[in-house]
């Protein structure tokens, strides 16, 4: 080892709660038992000094860090090395401070807010008696070049040492490690511009140390842990040289630079060298292959290597190996006269191919996407061949602009079909989600798109929907218009959107449909054909439906009522061992136990129950490898962080009131804290009751102290920052893959609070003991019915729920202004503990129930109209 | 009144070795003073027991006290220290006696004041300074008063930077010529009384000598809240102290190898002034002068210390013998330490 290496100081980084998932969870579930195990873990593994961060929205981050350093002073395992108070905000830094009786260092102070906040707060610090990191940050912002690193640490150094009479052993900069390998230009030379900087930094300011938090130069590699221990050790091993000589790291995670393989490290060493343009290419080929332990995958039968080239491209695409994309990709460029040829020949060809195979059913959706994977790839390299060309015109496909519509987070669907899409030569422009009317519009008359597709999950996205498809016309467009997402259907297609607009709308059904209706949209001869057919499809439907008789009479709500369904409750209810909200988390380890797999295989067209989907004939082979990739993901969450589960649940004194629920404050019943509005069955049923969930609950008056409870849960805080990340790097399949697993982790937490809440919070099923399985068969007594499903379809609802729990707060979920929830993957929903409660299916009210409704919810009834739309009568 | 220059004390210490005075409990224990004399005509009536309040004495029994100082002096102290250990407004809630921390503060200093300037007058080439003293406070807080609730804590940084700011300000009104941070237990109480001193000394833009000097506890050789003696150093050395070292608790025989811990370090004076030995079975400390001068002969014959003086236990005679002992001895030579960035926990971390 050499003398720079035996001096380079490990500062810990996993008592940070913006760095770490666990220690924040712990932090904010307040188990700072735990928490002070992380720091005594980062003693043990070398770190000599650590790093403690408490910026979190969700926490009193002044309080966090005095309690956190207040037990670490009780703790001579830990307390024995120097603390490094991190934040942001200075009163933290300053209570930190107040509770350290070693010299400490704070992290950090800077330019930014001008001089003179920073002279004061350097002063304060050196009565503290503390060193100081210097972000290389200033009125102008932070600093990024070599040279705004040098010039505002140079300032920085002699306003300390000038004005402030600062120690300059006492100083060290942080000027900034920024990640590399996004594939945005502009960052490649960020590790040269830092370790440059460092160099002249440590030459013109005598006695200072530079310092960085390490992660960040792979944060483009997050889920990769092999590479990103790859670049770090190779940063470091040029940065140290340069004069770094302390750094933010996990110290139990550092890969020994001698020990990369060659492979990897060159690659590695070239991205952060910025050694050529393509080193990000080549580190993002590499990458996968290092994916895991770490060690090099087993290499397969390499047979088809040796098929001819376009051969070879088509085994790629079918197969989705991104391995060798680059090499056939230049061979087959080499052999066709002009780039462009190589797209529409032999690449769109291997495309065809494999759409060929998803239409028979021989390939899947998760498999399809893998292979937009390697096109991906391959067209990315072709690309500056064909523009050094200036070939003529470039034709895709057709231009299709996608948007999940206002109101609406999630995407999953939408972004399937714009892979797929795109695996065949569609250029898509996607504009995500919440995406207003006016801006879908404008977009698509700037970008000139072909069509429009519009998708939505949640009932109100429908009425968006309707609403975009009138401005279309209004706005005299012409564009065909496509609808597709789960509560979209052909009859309210034909029904609602359709007669409002002239050009085609065409229903979508699923993601392998699109392709096909796209293409027939897209030729004038065609499109005309295939709208002469939409409409006629569709006037059969609005025949169909116009004529469609409730399979069962209405009743009146009066008689409805008179036929309520009326448990027993002879057995007095449950008192609830915690009334009041609690705020409960859980980490990713706990919650895959309660994940239900079934919805995931069909997120992605697999159909089948598991666990007998993996053995299916059919779609067996497919459903494994998409299990497999969907627990290597859940592997690489639990240990690197990147995606978080929060949940907040209440539970409160309440009674039946007609078909409300009146929640109250205490058990005094007597102050209201919220009311529960509910819609009641209102057909004919002759064998049983016309039910509404109130009925669970005892009515007021008779006596019996009966109470209700609520939950918000999320398994997606994070998922659109890594499903970005993953797009960013043209991997749309685990982009996709991250919301359905946070989907699937958010159904888990339900689950698994629900649990909770029976055995333990409530405590109605104390002794209840079932397995997985049992649980999602529902198995258990009580029922979680969500606003927006069958048993309350009224979205609005949530808003109570989400002020009785104040869920934003304890969860950071919120609302959109069409009621679904952010982010996409969450759950919430009411907690009904009577044996007897059961799940059914609201159905179509009367106009009598829906005054009734307005009246309760105090709404017009234009207002209740728009929200119960889906159950009203034609 | 001109006031002294970190300069001036490092002129007067920088060819012998001075003294520093010796206890003042065990001086006014002589005394066996009972509840009436504590509270004097000033506080007959006051509504508790102030019995043990020493600090009270130097308004109700202020010629027992200024006796005491000039019993030193005439021993050979060069520096007094004001009879304020426990003068905070925390400490004097004891009694209940907060509201007169203040005035308490400023009478102490006072005759500490009188007493030097008679002997310097008497005797100009050897000027007697006095040390204005700020004790560690009745209370920690960097350890928990209750096992169970480690993270729990009886006084704030804040709290106590209240209170030292209160007695610093006293002290320097009352004619201190330094200010000493002393028998420091716990090092985040004495990082809030450097905070205050600092705080005051911009307030009243002058700026006072520092001396720092903490207590090693026991054999463990680590404060009460667990740093060892270099840790503690850099701990406190951003004060830019005059002088740093330890006293209190140990005998010198036990004290030693931690002077030489912090001497190895200190870019300042080094003091020491431990007890005279360990107490015994009946609270009394037995180590004579002779012995305990020998002792600390051996370390000024070792250079580890510039200034020398007496604890709990010690009385005239032995800062008498020590004075005699030291004579003539070179003091230690200050050393300079590397530009390097000096931090700690409990441990020291140097880089």
């Amino acid at each position: 080892m050499s003398a720079e290496f035996s001096s380079f100081i490990n500062i810990g980084e996993r008592t940070n709660v913006t760095g770490s998932a666990k220690f924040k969870r712990l932090i904010l579930e307040g188990d700072y038992e735990t928490a002070l195990d992380v720091a005594r873990q980062q003693v043990e593994n070398g770190a000599q000094i650590i790093d403690i961060n408490m910026d979190e929205a969700m926490l009193d981050s002044v309080e966090a860090m005095q309690t956190f350093l207040n037990l670490i002073a009780s703790e001579p395992d830990i307390s024995r090395v120097p603390i490094m108070i991190d934040s942001s905000k200075w009163e933290v830094i300053e209570a930190g401070l107040k509770c350290v009786q070693g010299k400490a260092i704070v992290n950090s102070i800077s330019l930014k807010e001008g001089e003179e906040n920073f002279i004061h707060q350097a002063k304060l610090i050196k009565r503290y008696g503390a060193a100081t990191v210097v972000m290389a940050f200033d009125e102008k912002g932070q600093a990024d070049t070599k040279e705004r690193k040098i010039e505002i640490c140079q300032r920085s150094y002699q306003v300390l040492i000038e004005k402030v009479g600062f120690a300059p052993e006492d100083i060290i900069f942080d000027p900034n490690i920024f990640a590399v390998a996004t594939g945005i230009e502009e960052h490649d030379n960020y590790a040269v511009d830092f370790i440059e900087a460092t160099r002249v930094i440590r030459q013109t300011c005598p006695h200072v140390h530079v310092s960085g938090g390490l992660s960040n130069i792979s944060f483009s590699f997050r889920g990769n842990n092999p590479v990103r221990e790859a670049m770090h050790s190779v940063f470091l091993y040029h940065a140290i040289r340069a004069g770094l000589d302390m750094a933010i790291v996990n110290a139990g995670q550092l890969e020994v630079y001698d020990e990369i393989p060659a492979e990897l490290r060159d690659a590695v060493e070239d991205v952060i060298l910025n050694r050529h343009s393509e080193a990000t290419d080549k580190l993002l080929e590499l990458a996968p292959k290092y994916q895991g332990d770490g060690k090099a995958v087993v290499k397969e039968d390499l047979a088809w290597r040796d098929l001819p080239v376009s051969k070879r491209l088509e085994h790629a695409l079918v197969k989705g190996i991104t391995d060798f994309i680059e090499d056939d990709t230049e061979a087959a460029r080499q052999a066709a006269d002009k780039p462009l040829h190589v797209i529409e020949g032999p690449l769109m060809d291997g495309m065809n191919v494999v759409g060929d195979l998803f239409g028979e059913g021989k390939m899947f959706l998760p498999q399809v996407v893998k292979s937009a994977r390697v096109m991906k790839k391959a067209v990315a390299y072709l690309q500056p061949y064909i523009e050094a060309e200036k070939s003529e015109d470039t034709k895709s496909n057709g231009k299709i602009l996608l948007a999940t519509v206002k109101g609406d987070v999630h995407d999953i669907g939408k972004n399937i079909v714009g892979v797929v899409l795109q695996c065949n030569n569609f250029e898509v422009v996607d504009m995500g989600v919440m995406v207003p009317c006016a801006a879908i519009l404008q977009k698509a008359k700037e970008e000139n798109v072909d069509m429009i597709g519009l998708s939505g999950l949640i009932t109100p996205s429908l009425d968006e929907m309707v609403h975009v498809a009138k401005e279309m016309e209004r706005l005299d467009f012409d564009l065909p218009l496509l609808i597709g997402g789960a509560t979209t259907s052909k009859a309210h297609t034909a029904v609602k959107i359709e007669q409002n607009y002239h050009a085609p709308v065409a229903y979508v059904p699923n993601a392998s449909r699109a392709v096909g209706v796209c293409q027939k949209l897209l030729n004038r001869e065609s499109r005309d054909i295939y709208a002469k057919e939409l409409a006629k499809e569709y006037d059969i439907v609005r025949d169909q439906h116009a004529r469609k008789k409730p399979r069962s009479k209405p009743v009146t709500l009066e008689e409805a009522r008179a036929n309520a369904h009326a448990p027993d409750f002879s057995v007095p209810p449950v008192t609830p061992n915690k009334l009041g909200v609690t705020a409960v988390a859980a980490d990713i380890a706990t919650l895959r136990n309660y994940i239900d797999w079934t919805p995931f295989f069909l997120t992605w067209s697999l159909a089948g129950k598991y666990p007998r989907i993996l053995t299916d004939e059919v779609v067996g082979e497919q459903a494994q490898s998409l299990f497999d990739d969907a627990n290597e993901m859940l592997d690489n969450l639990i240990a690197n962080g990147g995606l978080e589960a929060k949940g907040v649940m209440g539970l409160f004194p309440a009674n039946r009131q007609e078909d409300d629920v009146v929640i109250y404050t205490d058990e005094s019943r007597t102050e209201t804290l919220g009311v529960s509005h509910h819609l009641r069955q209102q057909t004919q049923k002759p064998k049983g009751a016309n039910y509404c969930l109130s009925d669970f609950v005892a009515p007021a008056g008779s006596g019996i102290k009966d109470y209700i409870g609520a939950f918000a849960v999320t398994g997606g805080i994070g998922e659109d920052e890594l499903a970005a990340q993953y797009e960013a790097q043209g991997d749309d399949y685990n982009a996709i893959m991250v919301k359905a697993v946070a989907d699937r982790l958010a159904e888990a937490f339900a689950e698994y609070l629900h649990k909770r809440v029976r055995k333990e919070f409530w405590g109605y099923a104390p002794d209840e003991n079932l397995d997985n399985d049992a649980l999602i068969r529902e198995k258990y007594q009580g029922i979680r019915p969500a606003p927006g499903y069958a048993a309350c379809p009224e979205h609005t609802e949530k808003q109570l729920i989400w002020d009785l729990l104040d869920a934003e707060k304890h969860t950071g979920m919120t609302l959109t202004e069409s009621y679904a929830m952010w982010p996409g993957a969450s759950v919430s929903g009411w907690y009904f503990s009577h044996p007897e409660a059961r799940y059914f299916a609201v159905a179509k009210i009367q106009p009598d129930q829906l005054e009734s409704y307005a009246e309760r919810k105090g709404w017009d009834l234009q207002t209740a109209e728009k929200w119960l739309a889906p159950n009203l009568s034609d | 009144m001109s006031r002294y220059t970190d300069k001036q004390i490092f002129d007067l210490a920088a060819n012998r070795i001075l003294i520093l005075d010796g206890a003042m409990g065990t001086m006014i224990q002589q005394h066996k003073l009972e509840e009436e004399d504590y509270r004097g005509e000033q506080y007959k009536d006051w509504h508790c027991d102030i019995k043990g309040n020493n600090d009270l004495l130097a308004i109700t029994q202020p010629d027992i006290i200024y006796d005491i100082h000039c019993q030193y002096l005439e021993a050979g102290a060069d520096i007094i220290e004001t009879n304020t250990f426990n003068a905070t407004t925390i400490s004097m809630a004891d009694y209940d006696m907060q509201a007169i921390s203040r005035e308490i503060n400023v009478a102490a200093a006072q005759l500490a004041r009188k007493a030097c300037d008679e002997f310097t007058a008497k005797n100009p080439d050897k000027p007697r300074l006095v040390a204005g003293v700020i004790g560690p406070t009745s209370r920690t807080a960097s350890i928990s008063p209750d096992v169970n609730d480690p993270g729990k804590r009886n006084v704030t940084f804040d709290e106590l930077v209240e209170a030292y700011t209160e007695s610093c300000e006293a002290l320097i009104e009352g004619g201190s010529d330094v200010i000493l941070i002393e028998t420091i237990f716990d090092t985040l109480n004495a990082k809030a009384a450097a905070f205050a001193v600092e705080g005051v000394f911009e307030k009243l833009d002058l700026r006072l000598p520092v001396m720092i000097s903490g207590t090693i506890t026991d054999a463990s050789g680590r404060t009460l809240s667990g740093q060892t003696a270099e840790a503690f150093y850099y701990s406190m050395r951003h004060i830019k102290p005059v002088s740093f070292g330890l006293n209190c608790a140990l005998g010198p025989d036990l004290l030693r190898q931690y002077v030489e811990e912090i001497s190895n370090v200190a870019e300042c004076l080094v003091s020491a002034h431990p007890n005279a030995g360990l107490p015994n079975e009946f609270g009394e400390y037995d180590m004579e002068g002779p012995e305990m001068a020998a002792h600390i002969k051996e370390w000024a014959e070792s250079g580890l210390v510039n200034i020398v003086g007496g604890c709990c236990g010690s009385t005239p005679d032995h800062i008498r013998d020590i004075a005699n002992a030291v004579a003539g001895v070179a003091p230690r030579e200050i050393v300079k330490l590397e530009p390097k960035m000096r931090l700690s926990g409990l441990e020291p971390f140097v880089h």
